[in-house]
């Protein structure tokens, strides 16, 4: 860099015009994405708002106190979906990294394991969330079982382990075949043991490729966190369910919509940031 | 003169192919071996014998006197004494240059962070390295790859060094520099086996050469024995064939 950026260089005028040139179009490209938007957004909002029942539309659904009224107690049960999520998605994490090496050991004394571990994410793989909810929550209480608690919300909780469990393996699984075998050779042949070299080369490499899936599953995680309220859980679609039941208005609906996007949305942000990230360095890495 | 590793009628089959049939092999301290033979003819089956990557059918290997291919040796415990260096040099690529040389002696060796990389330092310095130490592998250059793979291999101080065609995959101009740092190896003592297609280094380094021909060692001896009057047709054909294609 040093020895070509010396006071000596004059930029020639076709590399100014060329560069004058991109920045105009650039300037264009964005006023007309810009005007674009504003006018698919007016027509959308004049086609809604003139159809011949918006009137009641928009008293049921975007009433201006019931959002007021509703917003304390949805708030509340939001903070319950955000403590579903946090825990859950730490206990899906370790449970799936399990599964995941369970599944991926090549090991024949493991074979028992491997099987029951492929049973499993086929099974919750397949079960729609929602009954693996309503199987849970309904089920275990009615067998009366010793120490199980009957808690709906650890009940709702552990169906949204079970089932997230078998997507996080399934994604790390493909995270741990995608590092090449001549790593672990490599790792072996300096002496590391079967753990360390999961540890130190398989493992950091592997979820490193898979951190923008794993993220989408926990961005819908968060979304899965507001099914727990068919048990009765108190979350923030039961709160916003409580109050619609009281005052015939789905305002509180909408409400709880929005704060579930508004949660969403910084960590879609931050998804779609740390795959560029990734990508970008793996384009610089591969170009050598 | 001590004998670090010996070989003795290994056997190696995969499925009905008999890779290595009743290899004998003796490679004392210091010393350079170097394995000759076309693609195919088992070399890199031989070297992943000896560090126990792959295990043999019958026939023994000893390392300093010790049978490791005995019932119940610990593999891991072996390969800490014995550093392999790859065609394809495998670095590990989520690690920077000096975290892919520390990570053996940290890991394995119980070697403290400082200590390790104080000495991974050193061994970068010695060979013109130091700069990239806190790069990543894919910034740098086929040769220096092969280099840094080589550091690593040492980092542990084997006893023994096994290096499986480390310039094959390098474009002519990188061979050498990666060839020279193999040379200071051998000048500071290190005991090695080597498979290779480079003859003028062959030559130039080896203390003893053995010819492979499908698995079978059909000669070895002091190079110039070897590489100037062969004894077997197989091993005329081989050198001539290497000759032709070095002429194109
Ligand atoms: N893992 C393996 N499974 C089956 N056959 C193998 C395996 N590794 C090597 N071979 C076979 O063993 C023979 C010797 O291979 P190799 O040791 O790689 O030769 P070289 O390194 O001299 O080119 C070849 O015929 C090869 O196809
Ligand atoms: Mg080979």
């Amino acid at each position: 860099m040093t020895e070509r950026s010396g006071s000596t260089y004059t930029p020639s005028p076709e590399r100014i015009a060329r560069e004058t040139a991109r920045r105009r179009a650039a300037r264009r490209s964005t006023y007309s994405a810009a005007i674009s938007t504003l006018v698919v957004s007016l027509i959308l909002i004049v086609a809604v708002t003139s159809a011949p029942g918006w009137p009641r539309v928009q008293t049921s659904f975007f009433s201006w106190e019931y959002a007021v009224e509703s917003l304390p107690l949805i708030v509340q049960g939001l903070w319950l979906n955000l403590r579903v999520l946090m825990v859950c998605s730490v206990i899906i994490m370790g449970l799936g990294l399990l599964l995941a090496l369970a599944r991926t050991s090549k090991s024949p004394v493991l074979f028992p394991l491997r099987a029951l571990a492929a049973g499993y994410t086929d099974l919750f793989r397949g079960l729609p969330l929602l009954l693996v909810i309503l199987l849970l929550g309904l089920g275990v209480p009615g067998l009366r079982l010793q120490g199980v608690p009957n808690d709906v919300v650890f009940l709702g909780a552990l169906a949204l382990i079970l089932t997230y469990t078998a997507y996080v393996a399934e994604v790390l699984r493909a995270g741990i075949e995608s590092v090449h075998p001549t790593q672990r050779m490599a790792a072996r042949a300096l002496g590391l043991s079967q753990i360390q070299t999961l540890r130190h080369v398989i493992l950091p490499q592997a979820i490193r490729r898979v951190i923008p899936p794993l993220l989408n599953d926990l961005v819908s995680l968060q979304k899965d966190s507001g099914l727990i309220s068919v048990l009765g859980a108190m979350d923030a679609i039961k709160a916003a369910q409580i109050v619609t039941a009281k005052s015939f208005n789905f305002t509180p609906y909408v409400v709880a919509g929005v704060l579930f996007v508004l949660l969403t949305i910084p960590l879609t942000r931050v998804t779609d940031a740390i795959a560029a990230r990734l990508e970008r360095e793996r384009t610089i890495g591969g170009a050598q | 003169m001590n004998e670090v590793l010996r070989l003795q009628r290994v056997r190696k089959s995969f499925g009905e192919e008999l890779v290595l049939a009743d290899i004998d092999l003796s490679v004392p301290e210091h010393s350079v071996t170097v394995l000759i033979g076309a693609s195919g003819s088992g070399k890199s089956t031989l070297l992943r014998c000896i560090n126990l990557l792959e295990q043999i059918d019958d026939g023994q290997v000893w390392l300093d006197g010790h049978d490791i291919s005995a019932v119940g040796v610990d593999a891991d415990v072996v390969r800490r004494r014995i550093g392999t260096v790859f065609q394809q040099f495998n670095l590990f690529p989520h690690l920077s240059v000096i975290d892919n040389i520390t990570l053996a002696p940290r890991v394995v060796h119980g070697v403290d962070d400082h200590p390790a990389r104080v000495a991974a330092m050193a061994l970068l310095d010695r060979f013109g390295l130091a700069q990239k130490a806190d790069g990543f592998p894919d910034r740098l250059s086929g040769g220096q790859q092969q280099r840094v793979a080589i550091l690593r291999a040492i980092s542990t101080n084997p006893r023994l060094l096994l290096l499986d065609e480390v310039t094959s995959a390098l474009d002519p101009v990188l061979v050498a520099e990666v060839l020279s740092l193999v040379a200071e190896l051998r000048a500071d003592g290190m005991t090695m086996v080597i498979a290779t297609h480079e003859m003028g280094f062959a030559r130039r380094v080896a203390d003893q050469v053995g010819f492979l021909h499908h698995g079978v060692l059909r000669e070895i001896g002091a190079p110039e024995r070897v590489l100037d009057s062969p004894e077997t047709r197989e091993l005329k054909d081989f050198l001539t064939s290497v000759r032709e294609a070095g002429r194109l």
